[in-house]
């Protein structure tokens, strides 16, 4: 097996369902797909397999006719189409199950399977007849006539793939299927894809939890930045580890060189959090840990694990969270998340768009945005536009935001500036925590590495971080200590400097190779 | 810099002038349509108002600046009081009813009748306030209901509470003793000479809203939460307390809206006391941008139009409603005006970010930990 | 409180059992227990089939401006404006009644309200504005723009005026004389429920507007486009989810489009029914906010056709009985309000929602008290019944309400995937 080999042309082009060559798709500074190939033979499921951010998503849409590639050639079933909008590429056969389901709540199942697909079977008995039909054909177990809010997600998903096989698509793509599954509703669904398979039909599943991918693909595809690595033929021949190092790359970053400032003086302590979902299951459960003065905790974990929940669990913007969030010798349990973030926490949140900013405001106004009752953005109650307006400009200075001045609106500066004034936001006022979520995500390099200074200034400096990402190599870099977060769990505990991300993956995805 | 003020002043400006000549384009268009003469009404309401006109016109105005600041406060928070008009008129019902009963002398029994109103007003709008902090109920739907139960109410009380004038059989409160009045401001001989006392307060909530929305933390918070309810809540403030202040303040500033007709000249509440203020109030604050100078100009514009077309009957024979028309055109081409000047503004805004950014960003290191450890 | 228990019985009803039967059903309940409260409190006009008349024709314009507004926020626009439309509705109906006849009359109160939705559908289709706004304005418009034609048109005319029409000729009626009187007959038998529906018959044979029927057709007509084929079905996805509807090909623009201008044409309808049927001629301010009330019986109704009926029917009523007998009538209502409220309680109370039945118990008792205290209840009152019913309900069953879930946001192209 290697890295670098271009996919073998064994495949006889009739027996392709799918050929993709030299697919490109950039977005302003940003290059999603880079000369994409890949093959997807009849009656088999192909796994895309990449990192966070690595393309896959946007691959897919080029596929389902969403967005339109800068470059590169589509072929199905052999011959060459051109997908100017999904319902182009639903006539030539090719469904796609997005990872948020497109379904109307308040419409029965059968509304949602033949919406905008009358002309096949009308609205009535006939459609219904013809979805049980595919229903048992398929073992999907649906119910036409349920409305699709009283259904679970596992359900939902069956739906989705339902809509799919009854436009007669003979190419299906899932787009992280199993990201909303629980483990019997992902054995329910690998039933079903298999079912699909020996029908005949194509499916192109894309995850990245390599477990699941393994147990379930007939053939592997890698994506790394934007382009295609390898393909696996017989995946029976590759373990998960084998795996995760083909989605990182060789280039493993090299560990920490500096100084631990880590002290014995715990800054944040975090005892027995948990957070009820609106159904009574737990969104975290029981969380305990401590961050010191001058140490960095990496959290990592899949999205949706309940990351952004202990976030918003210790800034106080959860209700019914329970336990004990400790600040120094300050009981923070009982504060609101203003009166949290006067007594010393600092919070870049996840997105920026609709957590961190005022994008219809002026710069010096974002300043002031969780600062409203401190100077130097306020005295006795009234907002000090001259100190907010001059603080501002020493942020635009020390944190290097390229802007013609504080008086700009929030929204014309790029994503990377609207991060770094946000950095130099809650680095002001002098706090002791430092909660950042997904710090770089979205962000030029320029900023990125900005962002990755400053944090390890605010460590310097005595604070403690808290630290969440999807990017591991940001993790190992960075975190004095890394903690895995799993269901809602905190499943295991990690040094940095010895860990490798393919360990840091597995943990993640659970595949049980705990360190 | 201040070459580019300028130029934000420029798009600030067009905006509402983009809008106002699309709406008259619009009545002219009706106009013609309709086979009336066109440049005849447009030289009527254009003339200059004579210094009666002028009184009427700034009366109107102080009127309709109380409501359109009223709504203001509720679209700085992202909330459609549509119910100012239920608001005020129970407001000044309770206002005329308090000053009528008189149960302080002169002037302190004004500034009680007024605190009434404003409490009223606050009270009943906080009624939508509530139901949308912990129901979650729209407050469109609600202030629409709360309207007609105003009306309802109003007529029931005024009919309890009403003192009839012998020869009239218009119902009305009692009136309001000559020591508690607000006294007018005279600009020249001759009766309809006067301006609303009021006027001047109206100018001092002008200036409160200002300072309130512009310079307190309160006001920074209701503007937030107003933009983006998600950083509203992660910067620590409280969303729902927020909603319902901001309906409460509403409310007490439309309790004003009747009190310059009240205290200047009506002196008690009757069935013909002026309604359909609020709603006028909703297309003076889109006009006015929720700005007070802007929201003055807009309510002066309203009450010249109403003013200047009084004699379109007479003199031209059109009916003055046509004014209606241009009214309500305005209230949809200022929104979809600002929309596109918003665009082109944010754009030419991105393009000076682009300039500003000359210096080329430092390369990307390989790892987080390239800068420290190279 | 009562309010609840309609809408939740109607809900649960409604997907158990075919929905004829509960209509039936409840037809005969309301007649059983109007018959009981007749003999109880001795108000006797509460079921005449001339109550029944006048209520049905005060319920057509309700469920009209309902009808329109069922058919906007089906596909995801508020729409605010049906006041305006219904206004720009009536000036149609005596334009073009009084001009060209009655059935033209009809088409022009249509026309006139689908230039109203037409301008609601540019301004926040096309240009995407908030679709409340858009619907102020155009009842500012509306208003103006009537009165502005009123006196362009109207004066001069035999009977005409800048405030009122001149008369326009009426829409054909429908008598079936023997079978009127032998209902007549049946009626003043007072027998227990028989009585009841022979009035209500016997106002159906008697001087039924067609307009009425016509009204009653749009009602049956929007329910089996809109839920029973599949320009319905589409029309409704994109109230309920426009990206989902978009990523399966559907020009969703378009169908919010044609919704806003069927929309309109409803509203328009309801307003020429106020001008020709309910009156004779076209006047300033004859809508009197009917335009709202037809909002609040389509909220009342649960953005459903048999609730948007029920809604509209139950403040007509009222409105009814405030303009006969008012104040009596109302009255005896408040005993079964009461008695409604008490079950609730009981209800409530075997459900386990000790809560919710001590509100409903102490509401029960305050209407009854209410009820003992005074002998009639003021018109003022009767007239704001269906904005208080609203308002409870919005405030006490909004978890039992179900709106389209996209209604009143604003969609852009391209928002798929």
């Amino acid at each position: 097996m290697s890295t670098s080999a271009p996919v073998a042309e064994t495949a006889t082009p009739g027996d392709l369902a799918v050929r993709l060559r030299g697919i490109g798709k950039r977005f302003p500074g940003v290059i999603a797909n880079d000369n994409v190939n890949i093959d997807v033979r009849r009656g088999t499921i192909h796994a895309i397999v990449g990192e966070n951010g690595a393309g896959k998503s946007t691959l897919m849409k080029i596929l389902y006719g969403v967005q339109a590639p800068d470059s590169g050639t589509i072929e199905i079933g052999g011959r060459s189409v051109s997908l100017g909008s999904p319902a182009d590429a639903i006539r030539a056969g090719v469904g796609m199950v997005f990872q948020h389901f497109m379904l109307a709540d308040n419409l029965t199942v059968l509304e949602n399977v033949v919406l905008g697909a009358e002309k096949l079977h009308g609205i009535g008995a006939a459609a219904r007849t013809e979805i049980l039909r595919i229903s048992d054909a398929y073992g999907l177990d649906v119910d036409p006539d349920k409305l699709v809010e009283e259904l679970g997600v596992g359900a939902r998903q069956r739906i989705e793939i339902l809509k799919v096989l009854y436009r007669g698509a003979r190419v299906i793509i899932l787009d992280e299927p199993t990201a909303v599954l629980v483990p019997q509703e992902v054995d329910e669904l690998f039933g079903n894809l298999r079912e699909l398979k020996s029908e005949g039909l194509s499916v192109i599943f894309i995850s990245h939890k390599l477990d699941e991918v393994l147990s379930v693909a007939d053939e592997i595809t890698v994506i790394r930045r934007g382009t295609t690595v390898t393909t696996v033929e017989d995946p029976s021949g590759v373990t998960a580890r084998e795996l995760a190092e083909l989605m990182v790359g060789s280039e493993l970053p090299s560990p920490s060189t500096d100084a631990s400032t880590v002290t014995d003086e715990v800054l944040l302590h975090v005892e027995n959090l948990c957070l009820p979902s609106k159904e009574g299951r737990p969104l975290l459960d029981a969380i305990s840990f401590d961050i010191h003065r001058g140490e960095v905790l990496g959290i990592a974990g899949v999205e949706g694990n309940g990351q952004a929940e202990l976030v918003e669990a210790i800034m106080g913007m959860r209700e019914h969270a329970t336990g004990v969030v400790r600040l120094a010798d300050l009981d923070l349990s009982t504060l609101s998340t203003r009166e949290r973030r006067e007594s010393g926490v600092g919070y870049i949140p996840e997105d920026r768009h609709r957590h961190g900013l005022l994008l219809d405001s002026p710069l010096w106004e974002n300043r002031v945005l969780g600062h409203q009752g401190r100077p130097p953005s306020a005295r006795h109650g009234l907002i000090d536009k001259g100190g907010a307006r001059r603080d501002t400009e020493r942020i635009i200075e020390e944190y290097d935001v390229r802007t013609p001045g504080p008086d700009v609106l929030a929204r014309a500066l790029s994503g990377g500036n609207q991060q770094k004034l946000i950095v130099g936001r809650e680095m002001s006022g002098d706090p002791v925590l430092l909660i950042a979520a997904h710090p770089t995500r979205g962000v030029d390099v320029g900023a990125q590495a900005a962002i990755w200074t400053h944090i390890k200034e605010a460590r310097k400096k005595g604070l403690a971080v808290l630290l969440i990402s999807a990017d591991l190599d940001e993790l190992i870099g960075l975190s004095d200590r890394i903690e895995v977060i799993l269901r809602g769990s905190l499943v295991g505990e990690f040094d940095p400097s010895e860990v490798t991300p393919q360990q840091l993956g597995s943990a993640m995805t659970g595949a049980g190779e705990n360190a | 810099m201040s070459q580019e003020r300028l130029l934000r002043l420029g798009l600030a400006i067009s905006a509402p002038l983009l809008a106002l000549v699309a709406a008259f384009a619009i009545t002219s268009l009706v106009l013609i349509a309709a086979g009336d003469p066109v440049g005849e009404v447009w030289s009527t309401i254009l003339s200059v108002p004579a210094s009666r006109n002028f009184a009427n016109i700034v009366n109107n105005a102080t009127v309709l600046y109380l409501s359109g600041i009223a709504v203001a406060v509720g679209f700085r928070m992202n909330l459609f009081n549509i119910g100012v008009d239920g608001q005020y008129r129970v407001a000044a019902f309770i206002a005329a009813v308090v000053a009528g009963e008189a149960w302080l002398p002169g002037h302190l029994n004004t500034v009680l009748a007024i605190a009434a109103a404003m409490l009223a007003g606050a009270m009943w709008a906080g009624i939508a306030g509530l139901l949308r902090a912990t129901r979650g109920v729209s407050e469109v739907i609600s202030t629409i209901m709360l309207n007609f139960i105003a009306t309802g109410l109003v007529a029931y009380f005024l009919r309890k509470a009403a003192v009839r004038t012998p020869g009239s059989n218009t119902l009305a409160t009692k009136e309001i003793p000559e020591g508690s009045r607000i006294p007018n401001i005279s600009i020249g001989d001759g009766p309809g000479q006067d301006l609303y006392g009021f006027l001047v307060i109206a100018a001092v909530v002008g200036f409160a809203y200002w300072f309130l929305l512009n310079r307190t933390r309160f006001g920074f918070d209701l503007r937030a939460t107003g933009q983006s309810g998600t950083a509203a809540v992660a910067s620590g403030i409280n969303v729902r307390r927020m909603t319902i202040a901001a309906m409460l303040i509403s409310g007490a500033v439309a309790g004003l809206v009747g009190m310059p007709i009240l205290f200047g000249s009506a002196y008690s509440y009757g069935s013909t006391f002026q309604s359909g203020l609020g709603f006028a109030g909703i297309a003076i604050a889109l006009l006015g941008r929720n700005n007070p100078i802007g929201i003055a100009v807009g309510a002066l514009l309203f009450a010249y139009l109403n003013e200047q077309s009084n004699p379109l009957q007479i003199l031209v024979g059109v009916s003055p409603d046509i004014v209606a028309i241009t009214q309500g055109t305005i209230v949809l081409t200022v929104v979809i005006s600002y929309e596109v000047v918003r665009r082109f503004g944010i754009r030419l805004e991105q393009q000076a970010v682009a300039r500003a950014l000359t210096e080329p960003p430092p390369a990307r290191p390989s790892s987080p930990n390239e800068e420290v450890s190279a | 409180m009562s309010t609840r228990i309609d809408v939740r019985t109607d809900k649960a009803a409604t997907r158990r059992f075919p929905r004829r039967y509960v209509v039936l059903a409840a037809i005969v309940l309301t007649l059983a227990a109007m018959s009981i409260l007749e003999m109880i409190t001795g108000a006797g006009d509460l079921t005449s089939s001339g109550t029944i008349a006048a209520t049905m024709v005060a319920t057509a314009p309700i469920m009209l401006a309902a009808l329109g507004g069922l058919w906007s926020e089906r596909a995801g626009i508020v729409n605010i404006g049906l006041e305006g439309m219904m206004i720009l509705g009536t000036y149609g109906a005596g334009y073009f009644g009084y001009h060209y006849g009655a059935w033209a009359g009809v088409v022009g109160a249509i026309m006139m309200g689908m230039i109203g939705g037409l301008v609601h559908a540019v301004a926040t289709v096309v240009f995407g504005i908030d679709h409340i706004i858009s619907g102020v304005a155009i009842n500012i418009i509306a208003l103006g723009a009537v009165q502005y034609l009123a006196s362009l048109t109207f004066v001069g005319l035999p009977g005409g005026g800048s405030t009122q029409s001149p008369k326009i000729p009426n829409v054909p009626s429908i008598t079936i004389g023997p079978l009127r009187d032998a209902l007549g007959t049946v009626e003043k038998q007072d027998l227990f429920v028989v009585s009841e529906a022979a009035a209500l018959l016997r106002a159906m044979v008697t001087n039924l507007s067609s307009l009425v029927l016509i009204a009653l057709l749009a009602l049956v007509l929007s329910y089996v486009v809109l839920w029973r084929t599949s320009f319905g079905l589409r029309l409704r996805s994109c109230g309920e989810s426009p990206a989902a509807a978009e990523s399966l090909g559907i020009k969703v623009m378009r169908y919010k489009f044609v919704a806003v201008l069927i929309s309109g044409g409803m509203a328009g309808l309801g307003g020429g029914f106020l001008a020709m049927v309910a009156s004779s001629n076209y006047r300033d301010g004859q809508t009197g906010g009917r335009g709202y009330i037809g909002l609040a019986a389509m909220i009342f109704g649960n953005w459903r056709p048999s609730g948007l009926l029920a809604g509209s029917g139950l403040f007509g009523y009222t409105e009814t009985l405030g303009l006969r007998q008012g104040g009596t009538s109302v009255h005896a209502l408040l005993l079964a309000l009461a008695v409604l409220a008490l079950a609730a309680a009981v209800w409530q109370a075997r459900q386990g929602l000790m809560r919710a039945a001590i509100i409903s118990g102490s509401v029960a008792v305050a209407i009854g008290a209410l009820y003992a205290a005074i002998d009639e209840v003021p018109g003022d009152f009767t007239r704001m019944t269906p904005y208080v019913i609203t308002l409870l309900v919005l405030a006490f069953a909004s978890q039992r309400l179900r709106m389209p879930a996209a209604d009143g946001q604003i969609y852009r192209k391209g928002s798929a995937g």
